[in-house]
């Protein structure tokens, strides 16, 4: 467990200090991950290499760590006063044409090159 | 009496006290979670934070007191964003022949995204500030507040912004998904990572290891597509 912890701290400094070097806007973590993708697919761990046992049993648990951050959302919510109309009507709206956006693009790009579809089966929600 | 009372209501704003809050708070809603046989508003983390928020109301114990005491447990999401390339190695075989449906989505997505706030909130009277804003809520938090920063919005609700949306795409995004009619696994991931990040990737990775892989993927892309787009797009926007 620690071990793999430890891979996983070791590729979020990694991330950090490449950030920071290259003066990025991305976060360190972001980084991280594309760092620990390269290095998966060169080395190929074996499915119980520490990093993969420690990396999935904390993506069990993704939801638990933005707990801090979501109660600020609480301490805030007195704060939006007169302004929740546009507030609510820009995020909700904006989040709908992002998630429109994306995936029909994604849909409509691969039927237009040709690309094999990757569905869910068919009455699946 | 009173004195143990009071013993109490230390133990209880003590960080130990805080975290076992959070904590007990968290393993509630996975309780309701199961309980409701998956039920999409049943999100532990939408639980935990309601639990938590009543709590430090009730016990008169400061926000930025509780974000110090927890940062043990936001800490380790540093780490699990890491992880999240994990279930993309996994996942390697399906990348082929989706990379530039996937790269020009997320492009196109975080225009979308960014102009589509920005115009909504000013027909309907925001400032510039509050508009600059929710401009970078799509992105994930710490990079919605590195943006918010250098264009002159409010970090603080910069973060407030971000979680939210993902909160909300973790409970509305698979249907929301299901009514556009969009079945590909991956366009399905790709989709919600984009618009509600990490919070939004945690709902996926439950929904199908494909969805979660590709939400998470989304959520590094869209943060350094918005990064590179916002500051553009600000000249024409404002």
């Amino acid at each position: 467990m620690i071990k793999g912890l430890t891979w996983l701290i070791g590729f979020q400094l990694l991330g950090e200090v490449v950030v920071r070097l290259l003066d990025l806007t991305v976060p360190g973590p972001v980084a991280g991950m594309l760092f620990l993708f390269v290095f998966l697919r060169l080395r190929k761990p074996a499915a119980d290499a520490p990093v993969l046992r420690a990396g999935s049993g904390l993506l069990r648990h993704l939801q638990l760590f933005f707990i801090p951050a979501g109660v600020g959302v609480v301490a805030y919510l007195g704060v939006l006063g007169d302004d929740w109309l546009p507030i609510v009507v820009a995020m909700v709206g904006s989040w709908l044409v992002g998630l429109a956006v994306v995936g029909w693009t994604a849909v409509g790009l691969e039927r237009l090159l040709g690309e094999p579809r990757d569905d869910q089966p068919v009455g699946a929600r | 009496m009173t004195s143990a009372v009071d013993s109490l209501l230390e133990v209880a704003r003590s960080p130990l006290g805080l975290l076992g809050i959070t904590l007990g708070g968290y393993q509630a809603g996975r309780w309701l979670q199961r309980r409701t046989g998956e039920h999409a508003l049943a999100q532990p983390v939408l639980v935990a934070i309601a639990i938590a928020g009543v709590a430090i109301e009730l016990l008169d114990v400061d926000y930025l007191d509780y974000r110090s005491a927890t940062e043990m447990i936001a800490f380790w999401l540093g780490p699990a964003t890491v992880a999240l390339a994990i279930p993309l190695h996994k996942q390697y075989d399906r990348l082929k022949g989706f990379v530039v449906p996937l790269v020009v989505a997320v492009l196109l997505g975080a225009v979308a995204s960014i102009t589509s706030a920005v115009f909504l909130a000013r027909w309907l009277g925001a400032d510039r500030a509050l508009q600059e804003t929710l401009s970078a809520k799509a992105a994930t938090t710490p990079v919605a507040i590195g943006l918010t920063q250098s264009l002159g919005g409010i970090p603080p609700l910069a973060a407030v912004f971000a979680i939210t949306i993902g909160i909300f795409g973790a409970i509305a995004g698979p249907t929301t998904l299901h009514l556009l009619r969009i079945r590909d696994r991956r366009a399905r991931g790709l989709a919600l990572g984009a618009v509600s990040h990490g919070v939004g990737a945690s709902r996926m990775l439950r929904e199908h290891e494909t969805e979660g892989a590709f939400a998470g993927l989304s959520m590094g892309l869209s943060a350094l597509a918005i990064s590179l787009l916002l500051p553009l797009l600000a000249l024409w926007l404002w």
